[in-house]
């Protein structure tokens, strides 16, 4: 039987961050806004060890980032002493943004990963309270001639999966990146992808991966919401193929994938990159079954019109069975979905730019909600 | 040698041949401190802005991560006013404070 807070949506925005809270998805209580007037591009939720930690990563324009977590539910906040992500001196760097935290996979309760801005990976041992360099990213021979998306040059996805070796990560720009040493050493993954800003549509690296997630199956099926292009790989992004025929349009920022049916993923067009909105101002989720060699339109429940962007963290599923599907514009609206995409609800209006949000099923409210967080 | 202290209302003492400083604190900052308006420390001789940083942050870490990043830079929109005039016109963090002179942090306008 779910209780009060079996659910739980995090909502972070430019101004701010909000919680929701359900019992059964369909009604949601929301509280905040907690870190007033702070940007939340990053949040993860970490249901692992027998409790429900909150991380956030958050960016005040005067006094700098920062990485903060709650045991509960947002009562209470600890910001760590020294920071709980630093640049070691000799990199000379500092830390602009945190992009990304992820929890690891349930074989290894403790460990989060981070990606941040300048483009850097981190991990953490300890539940996320310090991280500490990966140094194998860090000196990569490439960093020179990686870029910098219209957000800063940032890792802002990081997949993970029970092999501790296989790590998967992308960035803007630099396209995606797969280590299989745990980190100590990575390799681009992006042929056939398109980078239509560069002279060489082609290259090895400096595509602008928006956003990658990984098929239920593994196996190394992956999906990609690029700058342009929306792809699928069946080889762990050794190549991959476009799969954007059926979609409005194949400009977006992010891309999710089903906790546990394989083919199942959705995207959130945005009509070009000029333009940067949903096709038309109707905004729509689109949902394939078969790994993209098809699509439905999804708009049950959202409004008529719509006229502002859903960006790459500001969508998410969690683990429940059907699965809810989460999403948030930069009109500050928070649509929940209880049926895969079937039909959304509002959860919030009138909310600064929603930057990212992250749902999580809390203990006792389903039979897998031990993990959540890991399949982005 | 430094003596730090902290203080909401107070004055605090130094020692005959030190001189004291004080660091006035932005409302939005004071619960890093407890609720003080300002810091004081006391050092031999005349000190730089960021080494008087260095000495009335000591004891509150996440205040010195709000002033400047892990480079030691101080943050974009940080200001801090010696005697009025905003440090970056002077000698950035190597501008030198004499005993008696007001240092106050400021937020600078920016944000929308």
């Amino acid at each position: 039987m779910a209780n009060a807070e079996s659910y739980v949506l995090a909502i972070g925005t430019k101004k701010g961050m909000w919680l929701a809270t359900s019992p059964d998805r369909s009604t949601w209580s929301l509280s905040g806004p907690f870190f007033i007037t702070s940007e939340v591009p990053s949040i993860g939720i970490d249901t692992r060890d027998g409790r429900t930690r909150i991380m956030v990563g958050v960016r005040s324009e005067h006094w700098g980032p920062t990485v903060a977590h709650s045991d509960d539910l947002g009562a209470t906040w600890t910001e760590p002493d020294h920071g709980a992500i630093t640049f070691p001196e000799d990199t000379e760097a500092a830390l602009e943004r945190v992009w990304q935290i992820q929890p690891d996979s349930a074989e290894r309760p403790g460990v989060v990963w981070a990606g941040c801005e300048p483009i850097s990976v981190w991990k953490s041992t300890d539940g996320g309270e310090h991280f500490e360099l990966n140094r194998g990213l860090w000196d990569h021979p490439h960093r020179t001639e990686w870029g910098a998306g219209f957000g800063g040059p940032a890792a802002h996805s990081i997949l993970l999966d029970s092999d501790e070796d296989r790590v998967l990560i992308a960035m803007s720009t630099g396209g995606v990146y797969r280590s299989l040493d745990a980190g100590a050493s990575w390799e681009p993954r992006n042929r056939g992808i398109q980078a239509d800003f560069l002279p060489d549509r082609y290259p090895e690296f400096g595509q602008c991966v928006h956003k990658i997630a990984a098929d239920a199956a593994g196996g190394g099926r992956l999906y990609a919401q690029n700058h342009g292009g929306v792809y699928r790989s069946d080889d762990d992004g050794g190549t991959w193929e476009s799969i954007a025929e059926g979609l409005p349009a194949d400009f977006g920022f992010t891309v999710l994938a089903h906790p546990h049916r394989s083919g199942t993923a959705w995207v959130i067009p945005m009509h070009a990159e000029e333009h940067r909105i949903p096709p038309e101002g109707r905004l729509a989720v689109h949902r394939t079954h078969d790994a993209g060699s098809t699509w439905t339109r999804l708009d049950s429940g959202l409004p008529d019109h719509e006229y502002n962007a859903v960006l790459r963290d500001a969508a998410w599923v969690d683990t429940a069975e059907p699965t809810g599907v989460y999403f948030g514009t930069r009109s500050g609206f928070v649509y929940a979905s209880a049926d895969e995409g079937e039909t959304f609800a509002e959860v919030a209006s009138h909310l600064p730019d929603v930057l990212c949000v992250r749902a999580a099923v809390l203990n006792g409210a389903a039979s897998d909600a031990s993990v959540t967080g890991s399949h982005g | 040698m430094a003596e730090i202290k902290g203080a909401a209302n107070g004055s605090s003492t130094s020692s005959a041949d030190s001189a004291e400083y004080s660091v006035l604190l932005p409302g939005v900052l004071q619960p890093l401190v407890g609720g003080q308006s300002y810091l004081t420390a006391s050092a031999d001789g005349a000190v730089t802005v960021g080494r008087l940083l260095d000495l009335v942050t000591g004891d509150y870490p996440i205040l010195a991560r709000r002033l400047r990043d892990e480079t030691g830079a101080l943050r974009r929109y940080v200001n801090i006013y010696v005697n009025g005039d905003e440090v970056r016109r002077l000698d950035g963090l190597k501008t030198e404070v004499a005993a008696g002179q007001e240092i106050l942090i400021v937020q600078s306008v920016a944000g929308g």
